[in-house]
């Protein structure tokens, strides 16, 4: 593995802030082509005329002005979105055709998967290469998956108790609204807007205000691939304006939201003083990854600091607990540490790079607060701790031991490269330890031994588990939380039905030959 | 779907006789130049000059492995032009030998890949790209399709092939959808159902679709990652082979699925008893299905779907619409030449509107437009081939001969080929051949009814169970048909309407399983459980 000369890893030891960790771009990042509101099939100023920064976190500086959404903006998008649903073509097409038109838009990604990758390197530090190769990839097969769940949308008929027939229609929702946050913009962006769209909804999405460009672009490749004006609406804005005009819209049928538990409380609340919509929320976590002595020690090493290091550990189901089974506790440390120290921090354009700058300033110093907590509360900084360079938001990957449970950073949700490591002895003291936690998103297991692995993944109090692996997503693997990470899933079948609605088709049966 | 269907079969025929169509022109040759106007029933020749077809033959011989070959024993079998009777290509005869160099093929390429070790997203991106490039291919395989069956072009270009690419993206949809179950047990145990495929699959399809049953049946076992053999009737070998190329230039790996031409006692024969197909599916004659059946129980065991015959009923009640009841009734029998299996070979029409209806429908068959099926506006081609020809006719005498009145029609049409006018038999009485056997040519039976007891019982009484139609505008009524005819599909105001999604099979001797729809999925997977014991479990 290549580290940086001048990066985190050659500073361990010293006190003094390393260089600047940035080499000159290799990549020509593309003009801006969109910056405006997506409504009705057009791209629209915003009605106050006022716009927001959106900044490139590798400096600090602004990559481009947005037109920022509000309250009005959001109403109409709604109006359009409404109009499509109530009146439009989409939800009266055949589940094929809606397929055909999805189909084509993820060839139409796919062909662009260069120009949207950049943007969202540029917009949220996020690995270039990586993005171009793994995420716009997914949000094109997101996009076929569900272009091919349209036509299998299936209702049953029923064994009713009397003489009836009766049977179920799935019924698209209505108006859906998302709101999705700025780890992954174009893979939160599938993941609602593509079952949404198999399923008949209109929508109106708001993406994070850190991340704007890449949603705007896909709703420009939308309108190129067919989607009807007002199917899909893409208003950039801030939470407690826009956001909480989605929230509290009287109009919209469904909110779905990713983001930080804080804001989906908020939502929920919203929606219930509101119109009482259903809500989905996929929220944060603490997610524990259990480490059995049976293990291969550095395998699980490998897999312990990519589950926190990852998307420079902004990601919602981040390992940020580690727990080690003694017998291997402090030979996995050591190797943990030494890995740690070896990755590479540096500009998301650099193939080289393993992990870029966090999103903005305000994650930035909430992760290096944190830091500091953890050294107050008396856990060992064994790697890490500081930022890297003087320029743009990169921290070092951060480990600390002797870590206890009810310590903040054991129990907060960091987002950030910040790892917590503690030590078990028994498969029942690692479970309670694992679940000793508000939060209930994914969990992850090493270990050879199938008992183990069965009991544990039962055992866990959250949406996926992972067995000697992590991060396996899929377009067929539903996941969302338990406890405070929120209810509902994205992906999988179960990610469609929650745009649907059941209705029960009930009418009496005369002379049936069978009941 | 079939709305769309009538209404244009319905526009064509009231023009068939006025203005050019660029189909036509950029397809075939009109050598009189202008349209000609057909004479309908006369015993003219229906096909003065023969259009031929702008197409290319580019494939006669076997394909396996990934590679077009000839016989072992070197043997062709020629493939027939049903408007003239004449031979179109020259066919390698596939026999026992070859079917079995295919499924040694298909089993290769099942037990070491990477068909089925690929993931299921790359499988249906490989059918997705083939289904684009039968897309790019529709009028070639259209010609190629009326050319050796005698459809209607407009019917193999605007209906059968887009239908054809649909079924293609569907099961391109599934194949990352097929779900296993984790089980409740009674007890400390995990339990799984893996749903695997099956293995190799002999598949036999018939000449009355060619390309519609070849997506029917290769479909959903290759969205469930299977191997296939698949034999193609000897009548219609030709279109079978162009998609499969199409097939592997869309990246299919060589040894998923091998095509052999060739007859039913020998090539079909052989793939029914071969040892190592793990899966029969066929599409056919009841009689054939019994043999098929047979076979497969005399060799391996291997599980057998079938899609029979059928004699199915068009009930119409004195509260339909009685205009739109007879173009539907028209249109469920003579479509494809009478030539389909769900065919509404039965005719019940309520005591009350059964003169309105007889005359009309009488009205409607001597309309309908008999001719060079690449002709635009031509509703009814050839029947396929002279067997059959000749088997259509025997039962027309058969009805005039058990004193059924014959309406209309009940003549060859012209001198050549193998045209039939539409015919019409009023007073048919259920235990006439004509309203027993399966026909299968354009022959429309119309019986009386009083009561909904009476036609149930009556429609139920045959052999058969594919389909059936009720037309009626009474909520109860159209209840107690659906649950009361004992048949795979029940078309309630409407007939035909095929769709990917919608399941279709028989009872009784029509056959066993399903085909499309989810249900089709089951043809061609195994369902493994898997069980393990759990230790300390936090529930069960």
């Amino acid at each position: 593995m290549t580290s940086l000369s001048n990066g985190h890893a050659a500073n361990d030891s010293s006190p003094s802030p390393s260089p600047s960790p940035l080499p000159p771009p290799p990549f020509k990042i593309p003009p801006i082509k969109f910056t405006k509101l997506f409504i009705n099939g057009q791209f629209v100023p915003s009605l106050s005329g006022k716009e927001f920064e959106t900044v490139d976190p590798r400096t600090g500086e602004v990559i481009v002005k947005i037109s920022e959404g509000r309250k009005e903006d959001i109403d109409v998008a709604v109006n359009a979105a409404r109009e499509a649903f109530d009146n439009g073509p989409w939800p009266r097409m055949s589940g094929v055709e809606r397929a055909r038109i999805m189909m084509k838009w993820a060839d139409l990604i796919e062909e662009n998967a260069e120009e949207v990758a950049a943007l969202d390197a540029i917009d949220a530090g996020k690995l270039f290469h990586l993005v171009k190769v793994l995420d716009i990839p997914a949000v094109a097969g997101a996009i076929r998956y569900y272009a091919g769940a349209a036509d299998k949308i299936h209702g049953e008929v029923l064994k009713a108790s009397r003489e009836f027939h009766a049977y179920t229609l799935m019924e698209p929702i209505g108006v859906v609204g998302h709101i999705i946050p700025w780890n992954f913009p174009s893979t939160m962006f599938a993941a609602k807007v593509s079952p949404s769209l198999a399923a008949g909804c209109t929508m109106v999405l708001k993406p994070a205000e850190q991340t704007p460009l890449s949603a705007l672009f896909y709703a420009h490749l939308a309108k190129q691939a067919g989607i009807p004006d007002g199917v899909l609406n893409v208003v950039p804005g801030f939470g407690p304006t826009a956001g909480a005009a989605i929230s509290s819209h009287m109009d919209i049928d469904k909110v779905s939201f990713t983001g930080s538990t804080d804001v989906g409380r908020a939502i929920m609340h919203a929606a219930a003083s509101s119109n009482l919509k259903p809500v989905s929320l996929e929220l944060g976590g603490k997610s524990p990854l259990l480490i059995f002595d049976d293990a291969d020690v550095d395998k699980a090493a490998d897999l312990a600091l990519l589950g926190i290091l990852f998307n420079k550990g902004e990601i919602c189901v981040a390992s940020s607990r580690v727990f080690v089974q003694e017998g291997i506790y402090d030979e996995f440390e050591k190797k943990l540490v030494e890995k740690a120290k070896a990755w590479v921090v540096g500009d998301p354009f650099d193939p080289k790079s393993q992990q870029g700058p966090q999103v903005d300033k305000n994650q930035f110093e909430k992760i290096l607060s944190y830091i500091e907590i953890g050294k107050q509360e008396g856990a060992t900084l064994l790697t890490g701790g500081k930022r890297v360079g003087n320029k743009g938001y990169y921290i070092e990957p951060t480990i600390f031991s002797n870590v206890k449970e009810d310590m903040r950073i054991a129990q907060d949700e960091i987002f950030g490269p910040v790892l917590a490591l503690m030590k078990f002895r028994s498969i029942e003291e690692a479970i309670k330890g694992a679940n000793n936690s508000r939060y209930g998103l994914a969990a992850g297991i090493v270990t050879k031994n199938i008992d183990t692995a069965n009991t544990v993944s039962r055992s866990i109090r959250a949406g996926i588990v992972w067995i000697n692996c992590y991060f396996a997503f899929g377009n067929d693997i539903p996941y969302g939380g338990y406890k405070q990470s929120g209810f509902g899933r994205d992906f999988g079948l179960e990610g469609l039905h929650k745009y649907l609605q059941v209705k029960s088709v009930v009418t009496p049966i005369y002379n049936s030959p069978w009941l | 779907m079939a709305a769309r269907r009538l209404s244009w079969l319905l526009s064509r025929s009231l023009s068939a006789a006025s203005g050019p169509d660029s189909l036509l022109h950029s397809l075939g040759r009109n050598s009189g130049g202008g349209i000609r106007k057909w004479k309908r029933f006369s015993t003219a020749a229906a096909v003065d000059e023969v259009i031929i077809p702008q197409v290319q033959i580019p494939y006669t011989q076997h394909l396996i492995d990934g590679k077009f070959v000839d016989s072992a024993s070197g043997k062709t079998f020629p493939t027939y032009d049903p408007r003239t009777g004449e031979v179109i290509a020259q066919v390698a005869e596939g026999d026992a030998e070859d079917i079995n160099r295919a499924v040694v093929a298909a089993r290769k390429a099942f037990d070491e890949g990477p068909w089925p070790k690929m993931t299921a997203y790359e499988r249906c991106r490989i059918l997705l790209r083939f289904a684009d490039l039968v897309e790019k291919h529709r009028s070639e395989l259209a010609a190629l399709e009326t050319w050796d069956n005698g459809k209607p072009y407009q019917q193999s270009f605007n209906d059968e092939l887009p239908m054809f690419v649909r079924l293609f993206h569907y099961y391109a949809g599934w194949a990352d959808k097929i779900h296993g179950m984790t089980v409740p047990a009674d007890g400390k145990y995990h339990v799984q159902t893996l749903h695997e495929p099956i293995g190799v699959a002999g598949q036999i399809i018939p000449w009355n679709f060619p390309l519609l049953m070849f997506a029917w049946k290769v479909g959903p076992a290759l969205a469930c990652g299977n191997t296939i053999v698949l034999k193609t009737a000897e009548q219609t070998p030709l279109t079978a082979l162009y998609v499969a190329k199409l097939l592997h230039e869309a990246g299919l790996p060589p040894g998923v699925v091998n095509i052999v031409s060739g007859y039913g006692p020998t090539a079909g024969a052989a793939l029914a008893s071969h040892m190592d197909v793990d899966k029969l599916a066929f599409t056919g004659s009841t009689e054939t299905g019994k043999i098929v059946l047979e076979l497969a129980a005399r060799s391996n065991l291997k599980p057998v779907t079938l899609e029979l015959g059928g004699k199915s009923p068009f009930i119409v009640y004195d509260d339909a619409d009685v205009d739109q009841a007879v173009e539907v009734a028209h249109f469920a029998l003579f479509f494809n030449q009478g030539q389909c299996c769900c065919a509404g070979s039965r005719t019940f029409v309520h005591e009350r509107i059964y003169d309105e209806f007889l005359e009309k429908s009488k009205k409607r068959a001597l309309k309908r437009v008999v001719g060079d099926p690449f002709k635009n506006g031509v509703e009814q081609g050839p029947q396929i081939d002279t067997e059959q020809f000749e088997k259509v006719l025997r039962y027309i005498r058969s009805g005039i001969e058990s004193n059924a009145t014959l309406e209309c029609g009940g003549q060859r049409l012209g001198s050549k080929g193998f045209f039939i006018q539409p015919t019409v038999f009023s007073d048919v009485k259920d235990e006439m051949l004509i309203a027993q056997d399966e026909i299968f040519g354009p022959v429309q039976t119309i019986l009386k009814f009083k009561d909904t007891e009476e036609v149930i019982r009556r429609a139920n009484a045959t052999r058969y169970g594919l389909a059936a139609g009720v037309f009626t505008k009474n909520v109860h009524t159209a209840n107690t048909l659906m649950r009361a005819l004992r048949v795979g599909t029940v078309w309630i105001n409407c007939f035909d309407v095929f769709d990917a999604a919608i399941p279709f099979g028989g009872y009784k001797m029509s056959g066993t399983g399903r085909e499309k729809g989810i249900y089709s999925l089951n043809n061609y997977l195994q369902i493994k459980a898997v069980v393990e014991p759990l230790k300390n479990p936090a529930w069960i």
